[in-house]
């Protein structure tokens, strides 16, 4: 078997591929739905029910689509770069331990420089979560797959550890949880009454910047280039660990950022389940939005739909609410090969 | 020469078609080779020549035709098959395993996968035997990754006859030998020849071939266009088949040298692995000139490139721009400086596949040049790109198309240009013209003298040394990183250069200790 | 007890051993994966299916070693769903990997779920007991770490020597070790590189999951959600660790399980009231990780890895 570039694709190239891999992630979806004893049809109904069904199921996608962009983008930006992180899991929990200690009484600002404060602090500490690998992939040349993965584990660890210990609800049942925010770093309601927080404009203003970084700018422009053919981009001048380095501070920027939104912006407080694996489902997010910055909020909405929708139809017909992520991940899986039939045809040789 | 057993036919190619998408490689080729025969197969660069061995040798499935080993149709596509029936290819790239010993290469795939031992004792003991009657001298236990160019062919070879290969097919193989390793391998095909091999053997190098083969099979175009015996023909008949017209090459008048713009002295850089890297350096590059540095691939030739490139700096040493040392160095200061790099693989390093071709440009310059306090300035990087194809004639479709899709010879011309452009004082060409048919092999060399002819300094790095006597002013020649003295244009004949290339004549240079 | 005590106790021994046996098998399979040049990353998905696999067909009455049959075919259909979007079609590998993960842990929870939809705690299997092999068992020190294991430690140690034999001393591992650092050799001696990539990346998967197998089936005698928790990805390491050689494998796995052994001990003794047992419980991943700082030279990578090979590329 042969893989061949088409030099133009026709446009019934680029549509069906990807049309056929999400009609084979339904079709899984429909087979493991019958094996549970579900009837498919209800079950994709009440799933999508469940999902746009009524007001408060739209804010809860939209809220549960939130973090989802922040680590979408923040993984979009980094795979571009070729730079593996899959760390984001870590760079979440690292801004929301900011935005909790910032925020929990220890400074006495008014909302509109704590706010920024805390969202300033969250990106910080996530960059530098992601740092660390960086350089040691810069450096040493040590893969950043491994490394950022096995310091979810670890931060997460510490993060109990945080949560038993010095930053421990004092009020507390002996639950592992941190104080509360104060009510000036909380995000406010965007309309008084629903739970949808600004933390959802502050992700649609996020992916705008992403797009206009990596279309207008010279970062951008750097940043695919090293993530295309480093070789190339560091002979031709491109100051190719620099651009690395930056990704990795605007990657990581971006995923704590998802922390403080959550914290910030739904929960406020911290507890050591803040995330179901948000910096893992970005992965996925990422990889069906290509990378596309504005195609991270549609995936992002996608995704959020299918977890939210799954929860509450497993909750009426008993269909596990696992078979959302199997949906995802069919869908990561198929839709990966779908694009590539898009670009190449298969030849027999 | 005469050849013996002529009526045995053991190959016989009919009417082997091939097209890739829109491109025929093949068109409607047939020719036999008889038993104890040399045939050259000539063609310039995309000819189809090696498309039709792939063929031959089952890597690719012909559209139509048929190919009959020793008289039994051999099925296609099938590289076991060409193998069990005698056919053993030397690939233009050697297809080697650096981490495995040379005996294991030789062996691997021999046994079925299902055997239970490799039985290294029997299998080095043969390579031996055949390592001498071929003389074809190799170390069985050497890691491949450790041995030199010549001696990685001769494991190539090795490969081929420790299968009882009775067709021995050899791809461009003396592109990356010195004249006298060239002389050791034509013995060696002599010796096979004596034994009953029939070779094929593919090259553009003329001289060869009429030094070697017994018949002479031309390709253009995919077609084959003729067939001549050897003795009947001559390189000038040849080279016109090949091209398919009178073919002129630019004749290049010599120029005295100008102003040094580029002074390197003692210069030192670390080894890299199997390459080494330069010892006590010295080089000066003079305006007005064409440079040439001669040398078998992986004797320095890298390390030199990548220091005018700006990757590495020397560690001893000292490097003079115009006069000025050279403070900081990087590929971004290089270039600020006036050096017009041009690499030596348009591919892995000159090109970023999936950029465009306006991307591809202004990779040098995107920011001196497009953009503004971080912001990228595309109406005018489109227009520089489209000036660019005008002006250095990239046939392609437009200034947006990914430049994967152009052929080699309109993405060296893109490269060509975009440095060009600059108006640089140093041009630093590292094998421009590898790969390209002789319509852009022209075109290159033509602009090299041009950029010459202003007054800018060029230094040619190529294993062909045709190419090098044929441009340069001055040439030099590297051997493990060490540079010859320069000889004028002419001055040398190739046999003495091939003397300097294969390493003699340094060890009276001996450079100081420190 | 002190730390020179520990280190001296045949019981200490017996648990790092004991704990090494998952990352035996698994480090093992990635080996083989990596030496043919394709990265596995659904290692962390294949275990955790792998264990869950044996245990429920334990549980649903075959005997101990059909379990690790049944675990070792799930993880071999993983592997070829791994390597046919890997291989032949050549897409990333970093990608596979991750949605393989994703997809074979999440169907591992599905199937739990409506297999046992009502349970609270998963019903327990009998595992594999502990089998003293005569005489050597009873070696001081020695003989309760090495030689009162259970029959599933055994075998992993028995593959890894199996391992090293095909790859070093066969056709077959040759041709993998060439199919890894330049698929165009393989490719040119007429073998297909994709049949053995493919193969590779089959029984490497086969290899991980029976790793997974021994968490249910041998460690302990059930299955629980968190259950790998990272060992997968551990096992990555110690495959550059042991700069991709079974023998050297197998000694990174036996340290590591080591410090976890140890690092559970402590936690008992007087340091174990002073530190946090969150620090102890990371000092397994900070290994890891310093494992890769340690070995980052890496002049041992396969050439190829991660490489794919499109036949006729120019």
């Amino acid at each position: 078997m042969r893989l061949e570039p088409i030099a133009s694709p026709s446009p019934a190239r680029r549509i069906v591929p990807p049309a056929l891999a999400m009609a084979a992630t339904f079709l899984v979806a429909a087979l493991l739905a019958l094996i549970a004893g579900g009837n498919p049809f209800a079950v994709f109904g009440l799933i999508l029910n469940g999902a746009f069904g009524s007001k408060f199921a739209l804010l809860e996608t939209l809220n549960s689509a939130t973090p989802l962009i922040f680590t979408g983008l923040a993984i979009a930006v980094a795979f571009r770069a070729k730079l593996w992180n899959i760390g984001a899991e870590a760079q979440l929990y690292a801004g929301a331990v900011l935005t909790v200690i910032l925020g929990t009484g220890a400074l006495g600002l008014p909302s509109y420089l704590m706010l920024p404060l805390c969202a300033l602090a969250a990106m910080l500490a996530g960059a530098l979560l992601l740092l660390g690998p960086a350089l040691l992939k810069t450096r040493l040349g040590v893969d950043e797959v491994v490394t950022t993965l096995l310091f979810n584990f670890i931060f997460l660890l510490f993060v109990s550890y945080l949560l038993e210990g010095p930053l421990k609800d004092p009020m507390g049942m002996g639950w592992p949880k941190s104080a509360r925010l104060t009510s000036e770093a909380r995000l406010p309601r965007i309309v008084d009454g629903l739970r949808l927080h600004w933390g959802f404009a502050l992700a649609l203003a996020a992916a705008l910047l992403v797009w206009v970084i990596n279309t207008r700018t010279t970062l951008g422009y750097e940043m695919r280039a090293v993530g295309q053919n480093a070789e190339a981009a560091g002979f031709a001048g491109i100051p190719v660990t620099r651009v690395i380095l930056k990704t990795a501070l605007l990657s990581g920027g971006l995923a704590g950022l998802a922390g403080f939104s959550e914290v910030s912006g739904l929960k406020g407080a911290l507890t050591l389940d803040l995330s179901p694996g948000f910096g893992y489902t970005g992965i996925v997010v990422a990889m069906l939005a290509l990378l596309h910055p504005l195609g991270v909020v549609v995936a992002a909405l996608f995704v959020a739909a299918i977890f939210v929708g799954a929860d509450s139809m497993s909750r009426a017909v008993g269909v596990p609410s696992y078979i959302a992520d199997i949906m995802l991940a069919s869908a990561l899986l198929f839709m990966v090969l779908a694009i590539l039939l898009t670009k190449f045809r298969v030849r027999r040789d | 020469m005469s050849t013996e057993n002529e009526a045995q036919v053991v190959l016989r190619l009919q009417g082997i078609t091939k097209r890739f998408g829109p491109v025929t490689a093949n068109e409607e080729v047939s020719f036999d080779l008889h038993r104890g025969e040399v045939i050259a197969l000539l063609g310039e660069n995309g000819a189809g020549k090696t498309t039709l061995m792939n063929i031959l040798f089952g890597q690719y499935t012909a559209d139509a035709g048929s190919v009959e080993l020793f008289g039994q149709p051999l099925p296609p596509g099938a590289p076991r098959a060409a193998l069990d029936a005698g056919v053993g290819m030397v690939h233009q790239h050697f297809t080697l395993a650096d981490n495995l010993s040379v005996w294991e290469n030789i062996v691997l795939g021999v046994d079925h996968l299902s055997g239970l031992s490799l039985k290294p004792r029997q299998v080095k003991s043969r390579i031996r035997a055949l390592s001498q009657q071929f003389h074809l001298k190799v170390d069985p236990e050497a890691k491949v990754g450790r041995l030199t160019v010549g001696e990685r062919q001769r494991v190539e070879i090795l490969k081929a006859l420790y299968r009882d290969a009775k067709i021995l097919i050899l791809d461009e193989p003396t592109a990356v030998l010195t004249p006298q390793e060239a002389e050791a391998l034509f013995a060696t095909l002599r010796e096979a020849i004596s034994t009953g091999l029939s070779v094929i053997f593919i090259s553009h190098k003329l001289h060869e071939v009429m030094a070697i083969s017994h018949r002479v099979v031309v390709l253009r175009h995919g077609r084959l266009v003729a067939e001549r015996a050897t003795d009947d023909s001559s390189r000038e008949e040849l080279a016109a088949l090949m091209v398919g017209a009178e073919v002129t090459a630019p004749s290049i008048e010599t120029a005295p040298p100008g102003a040094p713009l580029l002074a390197l002295s003692q210069v030192c850089t670390p080894d890299h692995g199997a390459a080494p890297g330069l010892k006590s350096l010295n080089l000066t590059l003079a305006a007005g000139q064409i440079t040439g540095l001669a040398g078998v691939s992986g004797n320095g030739q890298a390390a030199l490139s990548d220091l005018l490139s700006g990757l590495i700096s020397p560690t001893r040493g000292e490097m003079q721009l115009a006069g000025e040392p050279v403070k900081s160095w990087s590929p971004r200061n290089a270039i600020a400086k006036g050096i017009a790099r041009i690499p030596e693989d348009r591919h892995k390093t000159g090109t970023i596949a999936d950029f465009d071709l306006t991307e591809n440009a202004i990779l040098e310059t995107y920011a001196s040049r497009f953009s503004r306090r971080g912001w990228m300035n595309w109406a005018a990087a489109r227009a520089f790109t489209k000036d660019l194809i005008k002006t250095y004639d990239v046939r392609c479709p437009g200034p947006d198309i990914r430049i994967r899709l152009l052929s080699g010879g309109n993405m060296q011309k893109l490269i060509l240009g975009r440095v060009l452009e600059e108006a640089p004082q140093i041009i630093l060409a590292n094998q421009p013209v590898r790969g390209l048919d002789i319509g852009a092999v022209n075109y290159v060399h033509g602009e090299l003298a041009k950029a010459r002819d202003r007054g800018a300094a060029v230094l040619l790095i190529s294993e062909d040394l045709d190419e090098i006597m044929q441009l340069s002013d001055v040439i030099h020649v590297i051997s493990e990183g060490r540079l010859s003295p320069s000889f004028a244009r002419g001055s040398m004949r190739p046999e003495e250069l091939g003397a300097w290339m294969a390493g003699h004549g340094f060890d009276a240079e001996a450079p100081d200790a420190a | 007890m002190d730390l020179f005590d520990i280190l001296l106790s045949a019981s200490f021994w017996a648990a790092a051993i004991r704990i090494a046996s998952p990352l035996i098998f698994a480090t093992l399979g990635e080996l083989i994966c990596e030496r043919a040049g394709v990265l596995n990353l659904g290692i962390e998905g294949i275990m955790v299916a792998g264990a869950f696999a044996g245990w429920i067909a334990v549980w649903a009455g075959l005997p101990l070693w059909g379990g690790v049959a049944v675990a070792m075919l799930t993880g071999m259909m993983l592997g070829l769903v791994h390597s046919i979007l890997s291989v032949p079609f050549g897409l990333s590998q970093h990608v596979v990997g991750i949605g393989l993960t994703l997809l074979a842990t999440s169907l591992t929870f599905y199937t739990y779920r409506v297999v046992l939809p009502e349970v609270s705690s998963p019903p327990k299997i009998t595992a594999f007991q502990p089998y003293e092999i005569p005489l050597l068992s009873d070696l001081p020190l020695v003989g309760p770490a090495l030689f009162s294991q259970t029959p599933l430690t055994y075998a992993g140690f028995i593959l890894a020597a199996l391992t090293a034999l095909v790859l070093y001393r066969t056709p077959l591992g040759l041709a993998v070790r060439a199919a890894g650092e330049n698929p165009s050799a393989v490719a040119a001696q007429g073998l297909s590189v994709t049949a053995i990539r493919m193969g590779a990346v089959i029984v490497g998967s086969g290899f991980m999951s029976v790793g997974g197998a021994f968490l249910t089936l041998s460690a302990f005698d059930s299955f629980f959600f968190d259950m790998v928790n990272g060992r997968g990805w551990i096992c990555i390491a110690l495959v550059v660790f042991g700069a991709w050689k079974p023998g050297k494998a197998v000694m990174g796995a036996i340290l590591f399980a080591a410090f976890d052994a140890l690092q559970i001990r402590l936690q008992q003794t007087g340091i174990g009231a002073v530190v946090p047992y969150q620090v102890f419980l990371m000092l397994p991943y900070f290994l890891s990780i310093l494992a890769l700082v340690v070995m980052s030279r890496r002049a041992e990578i396969p050439a190829a890895l991660m490489v794919p090979f499109n036949k006729g590329e120019r």
